[in-house]
């Protein structure tokens, strides 16, 4: 079979963005349910690929497809997945999926949920977001990578700054893209020298990562270089100290975008600093695991902490992520098998949960217009089916056996402990920190009595919604429960990361 | 002997002139209400000269012909046929510009400037370089002050014209030291004499001081820029996006040819580097002081013309890094920029038709009043910052890997952290366009609507961004062909 499925997946999002741009705008259904037609195409194939993945012997890359593109400078663009890629491509599928079902709206003026301002334009550019984030995780060229990782960049700009929270949108938008632009162009600059370096050494130019694997960098600069660019890449993934763009730029996004945001775009940015920086790079990445080890266990205590204090739901989901985003760096920096699996599952885990939670919050601060957690209470009688879906989140997020958050976290522990005993301590904190704050949103928001301001203001959720939670949980749990259904092909992906690592 | 080569290596030429003189021709009879048609008959006569220019002029081998006057070539075809195709484009937006477009002479101007253009992109020898700089900038003089009721272009035109013909003078005086020199003025044979190395570096530096003058001008590079942000402004905006794209594009294939040929120098890296490193420094401060001075604009035309100072200094990464690599790239990005700037400019011109404004607070709205023009300048912003799927992006990462591997990693720092700043700017341009709202939020009411030149050369300039950012084989391995003829010859 040659069924090029994984461009189909990636470019399919942008032909569907084009499609709604040349519609009328005032067709606003015809565009949503393009828009919805496109994510449910995209989800059967992405889950398609996987699973043939997860059936067949789960080696290597697969699903390769590759053209020729620059042949001058070795540019071409080569698809294909590995165990680390194949469930964030699903993962992308999913959050897209639901996305679109969330940001459907309801036009009742009295709700007035979703987005109902130009949803065309709405559309097409989270649609060039989506295929910007398939692209990077099935690119195996570097010079693409690049390419869709821009174009996953870009768009979030204009959907914080059209369609965000008055409030700050302006503010966190710019910041947002400011830092993500600079720690990307700080990894490209990384990149071309890593050509060139290619191209001294060996005489092939080419961007062909899987080439650049046995390029022959020499340790000094391996140590030079892996700095700027994992770094320049994990700024996306939210490492303490580059993570201040990300909490505000959650918080300014209209719903849909903060699910993708939290959800896939921060797990760009630790796949993007995995794959070029350890996996290109394993000999710098040995020498600096200590620094980025120390960053990401600051990061997971520090982000934990400031989550616990705030009153925004949105901020401490916000901060949430970054302390869970800290645990899937933690789990990179180990460069064992346990850390890097465990890493490997809380992309997807965390991923799934935090589009979740965001979904849930947008849904109570479309109805309730407000997000500060002691305004709110007694959500639970009106919005039963969403409250079971935060609860589900959370026991993920406290990483409770049984859900797919226990199947991360453990590993990435053990992992750390083997490493470094004091880490993992201290790391450890985070998880009585995090069980705090969920339960006390959990019982204030739910579950405390509903303050008189909001008695009558609050209606029950759409079948969309409902779908959209049942379609997140259902993997939190599944994977939870049959823990197979994933680690041992994520344990194939971090074979290979370790055979360049050299068995490290 | 006037053979079918020497003939294809000025059919575009010939094609122009042609197309000038049956605009002269025809334009009398015409209605005065009709004269906007010659638009039509420019834009589509060089379309078509393009066409037949393609098919019939293509060059093989690079030869010189007419006495050595012309190097047929790649290189110069390339840019003959992206100077034709920008003209064609300011031809259409020139259309309906109330005070320009409907007279005949604003056409012919254009049409001698691009004769001038296609001259400088070929010259082999400084006497034809010289001439044709004259021919370009001459019309470009009169255009810019096209508008002789408004006083900011009457000023603009003056402007250009004194700032011009000092630079090209100072220029004219380095030429005529390198015949004194050289005892040639073949660019040609200029390399084997230099690359003999019988020049003293400290009378290359002069040499060079004076060439930069005038270079420096036509790229509106730092610090001979200042006549630039006025003269756009003042200027009639097709001009401006003539002048921004073109005339600067026009600047770099006469700086590709005679630095990378004349001054090649063998083996002789001292005097080499002398020039490297000079246009190094040139362009770091070029960048640096274009996309600075643009953070604070408030006039798009002023915007944008800071923003094409600092993509001249991008541009010239390329130069300096002195490869085939690098020449390639400076093609392809001055490719990519043409499209770009010309879109940019063509919406500007678009807009203040309708509007009569061009404060960046009065396109608040834009996206509302006009979706498609909203999506133009997403567009052409979009690829003036460097993002994909836009142009703007495959062209800087081209030149800054021609940086790099010419270990001018310091310069291509410098040139990443200006597109940094010119994110944040670009972006403000957009958040005019899309988030900010007119005063009374009653946009249905202001509708903005593009009339069919300008329809035509948006959505060819739109999809040529796009084209060159993504399916961008072709034009590359046509940019390295034009390279590669610097090389080997």
């Amino acid at each position: 079979m040659n069924f090029p499925i994984l461009s189909v997946i990636t470019f399919l999002p942008f032909a569907a963005g084009m499609l709604m741009l040349a519609m009328p705008a005032t067709r606003k259904n015809e565009v949503r349910a393009v828009a919805l037609a496109t994510a449910v195409i995209d989800l059967i194939l992405s889950a398609w690929v996987y699973l043939q993945y997860w059936l067949g012997d789960m080696s290597g890359y697969q699903f390769i497809e590759q053209y020729r593109w620059l042949p001058a400078l070795g540019i071409s663009l080569k698809f294909g997945v590995d165990g680390m890629s194949a469930p964030l491509v699903l993962l992308t599928g999913i959050v897209m999926f639901t996305g679109v079902l969330i940001s459907w709206g309801d036009d009742d003026p009295h709700v007035m949920a979703g987005i109902q301002d130009r949803p065309r334009e709405f559309f097409a550019f989270l649609f060039l977001l989506a295929g910007g984030v398939f692209g990077v995780f099935v690119s195996l060229d570097l010079f693409m990578l690049f390419f869709f990782y821009e174009i996953a960049v870009f768009p979030m700009y204009l959907l914080i700054a059209i369609w965000g929270w008055a409030k700050t949108r302006e503010y966190a938008a710019m910041k947002l893209t400011l830092y993500l632009f600079i720690g990307s162009v700080v990894a490209l600059v990384g990149a071309l020298v890593m050509y060139w370096t290619q191209y001294q050494n060996t005489g092939i130019l080419s961007f062909d990562m899987i080439q650049m694997e046995s390029a022959g960098f020499s340790s000094a600069f391996q140590y030079a270089w892996f700095l700027p660019v994992f770094f320049g890449f994990a700024v996306l993934g939210g490492i303490w100290p580059f993570h201040n763009w990300s909490p505000d730029g959650h918080v300014a996004a209209p719903t849909a975008v903060s699910m993708f945001h939290a959800g896939v775009l921060m797990k760009l940015g630790a796949f993007a600093a995995l794959r070029v920086g350890i996996m290109l790079l394993p000999e710098g990445a040995k020498q600096w695991s200590w620094l980025v080890m120390t960053f990401a266990a600051i990061a997971v205590v520090y982000g934990a902490y400031i989550a616990f204090v705030q009153t925004d739901l949105k901020y401490m989901i916000g901060f949430s992520s970054v302390s869970h985003m800290g645990l899937v760096v933690l789990g990179v920096s180990t460069l064992n098998h346990n850390g890097l699996v465990g890493a490997g599952v809380q992309m997807f885990s965390h991923g799934v949960m935090t589009a979740l939670f965001f979904a849930i919050t947008g849904m109570i601060y479309d109805r309730a217009h407000t997000r500060m957690i002691p305004e709110l209470g007694g959500v639970a009688k009106v919005m039963p089916f969403a409250t079971i879906g935060f609860i589900i989140g959370g026991l993920v997020s406290m990483g409770m056996p049984g859900f797919s958050g226990f199947v991360a976290e453990f590993p990435i522990f053990m992992g750390v402990w083997g490493r470094q005993w004091l880490v993992a301590v201290v790391a450890s904190i985070s998880i009585v920190i995090t069980a705090a704050y969920i339960m006390l949103a959990i019982r204030k928001v739910f579950f405390s009595d509903m303050p008189e301001k909001l008695v009558g203001h609050i209606s029950p959720i759409t079948a969309l919604d409902k779908v959209a939670i049942s379609t997140l949980c259902f993997f939190m749990i599944v994977i939870g429960i049959f823990p197979a259904v994933m680690v041992p092909m994520i344990e194939k992906g971090v074979e290979n990361v370790l055979r360049l690592l050299g068995g490290a | 002997m006037f053979t079918s080569t020497i003939f294809a290596s000025i059919l575009p030429e010939i094609l122009i002139l042609t197309l000038g003189i049956i605009l002269l021709i025809v334009e009398p009879f015409w209605k005065a209400e009709a004269r906007r048609n010659v638009g039509w008959l420019v834009a589509g006569g060089l379309f078509l000269s393009m066409i037949i220019s393609l098919l019939l002029g293509q060059p093989g081998e690079p030869v010189s012909v007419l006495g050595g006057m012309i190097r047929f070539d790649w290189l110069g075809f390339f840019f003959k046929m992206l100077f034709m195709f920008a003209a064609a484009i300011t031809a259409l937006l020139m259309m309906d510009h109330e005070k320009a477009g409907q007279r005949g002479e604003a056409y012919l101007l254009l049409l001698a400037s691009l004769l001038g253009m296609n001259l400088m992109a070929v010259s082999a020898d400084l006497v034809m370089l010289y001439l044709s700089i004259e021919t370009a900038s001459i019309p470009l003089y009169l255009l810019a002050g096209f508008i002789i009721s408004d006083e900011r272009s009457t000023e603009a035109g003056f402007k250009y014209l004194l700032f011009g013909i000092l630079a090209s003078t100072i220029m004219l005086y380095g030429f005529s030291l390198i015949f004194g020199f050289a005892g040639t003025t073949n660019i040609y044979s200029l390399s084997e004499m230099f690359a003999a190395g019988k020049i003293a570096l400290p009378f290359f530096f002069g040499l060079l001081a004076l060439l930069i003058v005038g270079l420096g001008f036509k790229i509106s590079a730092v610090p001979f820029h200042f006549w630039a942000p006025d003269v756009y402004q003042g200027a009639p905006t097709p001009i401006a996006g003539y002048l921004s794209t073109v005339s600067k594009a026009a600047g770099f294939a006469v700086i590709v040819r005679l630095f990378f040929v004349a001054f090649s120098f063998g083996d002789n890296l001292a005097l080499l580097q002398s020039w490297t490193w000079t246009l190094a420094v040139l362009a770091a401060i070029t960048m640096t002081a274009g996309n600075l001075l643009a953070l604070n604009q408030t006039n798009i035309k002023r915007l944008l013309a800071y923003s094409s100072i600092g993509h001249a200094g991008y541009a010239l990464i390329g130069v300096v890094a002195f490869s085939q690599l690098g020449a390639a790239s400076v093609v392809f990005y001055l490719a990519a920029y043409i499209a770009t700037n010309l879109l940019a400019f063509g919406v500007v011109m678009a807009f203040s038709r309708v509007t009569g404004l061009e404060e960046l607070e009065d396109y608040s709205g834009l996206s509302r009043r006009n979706p498609l023009m909203g999506l133009m300048m997403l567009a052409a912003f979009l690829s003036l910052a460097g993002m994909p799927p836009f142009g703007g992006f495959v062209a800087k990462v081209f030149v800054f890997a021609a940086g790099v591997q010419a270990n001018y990693t310091w310069l291509v720092i410098v040139g990443i952290l200006n597109s940094i700043i010119g994110v944040y700017y670009y972006l403000n341009v957009l958040k005019f366009v899309y988030l900010r709202r007119m005063q009374n939020e009653d946009e249905d009411k202001h509708p903005v609507a593009l009339t069919r030149p300008y329809a035509i050369a948006l959505i060819i300039l739109a999809l040529a961004v796009i084209l060159v950012g993504t399916v961008f084989a072709p034009w590359f391995s046509w940019s390295d062909a034009a390279a590669l003829n610097l090389f080997r010859f």
